[in-house]
């Protein structure tokens, strides 16, 4: 057995809390993620759910280091950078990267699509030159599924589902080692989710990708993901192969969550079970 | 069978600076008193623009090039501005796509159900409030007071989803259109949302048009469907048919697009390009139709 890509144990956050504010001390601060462990693989595909307020997000953003944790140890390919400061992270940030739920607020309106995804290229040394960055991006978007003509577009010009090809495109073309997909398919309709998800699932296998996909809504994780991390209130009720954790959940709350998704079929009955 | 309440015929809408290219395509939809009918398509399919045109708010660069929307019999389109805005009060409410935008943000919730109340219905502020607090009992909100004295920052997305159904169904309207109200929110407070709006449904007779880019959503809570694509009705049938036996190409293909866990290899299947390229080629057809019948 290889190491872990990632390995996470006791982990805990607390942030200042938005609600309080005294007069002349810092803020009180409250736990959000309470102690917790678990280890992604390298190639993995782990989804993690839960509700909204479950603290994913948090959870993403504390593993590659946006957030400081308050508690526990992170190590990423065998080195701990629980406590690493920015400088320090700088050789890794290159390796982990990460697409956010809503594309428009996370593009720069002013930059063309090709620039996008050549600028990181050139910061990161990954490419030598502009057209070395240029030619880079222009074989990523095609890889996104993107026509090249659409290098020249700027984000307002593209729909739900192309921004968030752009968005994958300009993660992946750093060839990251890890990946962390923040509710990326949240806001699409039913049939560009489907074409996203099929987009990570080639993706997954031609790049060997490692990534964290955290979604809301457990029914899209069930094709691309190979373990499934269930939150609430900032701990994880279970964490479990895909499969088995659809087919026998284990924790109750996996149980609701997965009664809860409505199937595209008729069942009179759906509506007033509990 | 009773006549439909709402009977949206053969409406076409389009941009004013391009009337050549039609946002809504003849679309024809009816709904009957006391049936829960779903709309539903992809983004950009016109959905939203269905239901404005009901509520005769579509955005001013957009206009009516022809058809008629009849509200209990009379057209909407051709009416008096008066009578129509009278008319479309009195009988049908708009559950809006995002609870936030609907609800002033710097107004208690109490201020803003009691307005509707005193227009609508011409009562008093203190009956307004008594007739609020009921329907904030109706919708299962266990401590009214609390949410009337609330801005709707202070509120849960399912409470203000909550209290906007309340709000619909206030002035016991013949037409409720729903658009994707529960898109937003997680799958267990949607489950209660759309189990309380079809409680409601229910209990009131109302006629709903429940507007969705969800498929399972339409096969829990409607009866009817209409299927959307470029503005342009592709299928129109019950649910039953709709599930068992799919007319439409794209039906299908929106039916295999939709996650199951159950059957997860063929889930989740994007819309094959060929699909999207047949139905264009139908509704280009019907276009030059429509524009030779139009010279
Ligand atoms: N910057 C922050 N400061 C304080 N509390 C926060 C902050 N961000 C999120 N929280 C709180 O942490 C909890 C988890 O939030 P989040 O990680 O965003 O959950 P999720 O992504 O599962 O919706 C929530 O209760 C939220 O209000
Ligand atoms: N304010 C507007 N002005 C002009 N065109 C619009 C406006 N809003 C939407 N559209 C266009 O009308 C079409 C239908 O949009 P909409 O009814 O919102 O779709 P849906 O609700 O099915 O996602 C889309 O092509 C969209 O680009
Ligand atoms: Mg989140
Ligand atoms: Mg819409």
């Amino acid at each position: 057995m290889s190491a872990p890509l990632f390995s996470v144990e006791g982990l805990s956050v607390a942030l200042p809390d938005p609600n309080r504010k005294p007069l002349f001390r810092p803020r009180p601060m409250v736990e959000i993620l309470h102690e917790i462990g678990f280890e992604i693989a390298e190639g993995e595909v782990v989804g993690v759910v839960g509700e909204s307020g479950s603290g994913k997000t948090t959870l993403g953003r504390t593993l590659v280091r946006l957030i400081d944790p308050t508690g526990g140890a992170i190590h990423f390919a065998g080195t701990d950078i629980t406590h690493r400061d920015d400088n320090a992270l700088r050789p890794l940030r290159r390796d982990l990267q990460v697409i956010f739920q809503d594309p428009l607020s996370s593009l720069n309106p002013r930059l063309t699509v090709g620039r996008t995804i050549a600028r990181p290229l050139l910061f990161h040394g990954v490419a030598a030159s502009a057209s070395e960055a240029h030619d880079l991006a222009a074989a990523t978007l095609e890889i996104v599924g993107l026509p090249p003509a659409f290098s020249a577009r700027y984000p307002h010009e593209l729909s739900g589902g192309q921004r968030q090809r752009v968005g994958i495109a300009r993660a992946i073309a750093l060839k990251p080692r890890f990946v962390l997909a923040d509710e990326i398919v949240s806001g699409l309709d039913v049939s560009s989710q489907a074409q996203i998800l099929s987009l990570l699932e080639r993706l997954k296998s031609e790049l060997k990708l490692t990534v964290l996909f955290i979604s809301h809504d457990l029914s899209v994780v069930r094709r691309l993901c190979d373990r499934v991390i269930v939150m609430r209130g900032g701990r994880i009720l279970e964490n479990r192969p895909t499969g088995p954790l659809f087919d026998h959940p284990e924790h109750p709350y996996t149980a609701e969550l997965k009664a809860a998704i409505p199937l595209p079929e008729i069942d009179p009955d759906w509506l007033a079970a509990t | 069978m009773s006549a439909p309440f709402l009977d949206i015929a053969d409406l076409s809408i389009a941009l004013k600076a391009e009337p050549n290219h039609r946002l809504l395509r003849s679309v024809s939809l009816n709904v009957a008193p006391g049936e829960v009918h779903g709309l539903v398509g992809e983004s950009g399919a016109g959905k939203t623009m269905i239901g404005k045109t009901i509520f005769d708010i579509l955005p001013h660069a957009v206009t009516v090039l022809a058809g008629s929307v009849r509200l209990g019999g009379q057209d909407i389109l051709t009416m008096r501005h008066r009578d129509q805005r009278q008319l479309i009060a009195h009988t049908s409410a708009l559950i809006p796509q995002d609870p936030l935008t609907a609800l002033n943000p710097v107004r208690r919730i109490a201020g803003q159900m009691t307005d509707r109340l005193t227009a609508i219905l011409g009562l008093s502020r203190g009956a307004a409030r008594d007739r609020a607090l009921q329907l904030l009992n109706e919708v299962h909100i266990a401590d009214p007071e609390r949410v009337l004295a609330s801005y709707p920052h202070q509120l849960s997305g399912g409470m203000r989803q909550r209290v906007l159904i309340a709000s619909a169904f206030a002035a016991e309207p013949k037409l409720i259109v729903a658009d994707e109200p529960t898109t937003a929110l997680d799958v267990t407070v949607q489950k209660q949302i759309l189990r309380l709006i079809a409680e409601m449904q229910e209990r009131h007779g109302t006629a709903l048009l429940f507007i969705t880019h969800d498929l399972g959503v339409v096969a829990k809570i409607c009866r009817k469907v209409t299927v959307l694509f470029g503005g342009s009705v592709v299928e129109d049938t019950d649910a039953e048919s709709l599930f068992a036996q799919p007319k439409h190409p794209y039906t299908a293909a929106l039916i295999a697009a939709t996650p199951r866990y159950d059957r997860p290899e063929d889930s989740l299947l994007p819309v094959p390009a060929e699909v999207i390229e047949s139905t264009w080629q139908e509704i280009r057809r019907a276009d030059a139709a429509w524009a030779e019948a139009r010279r």
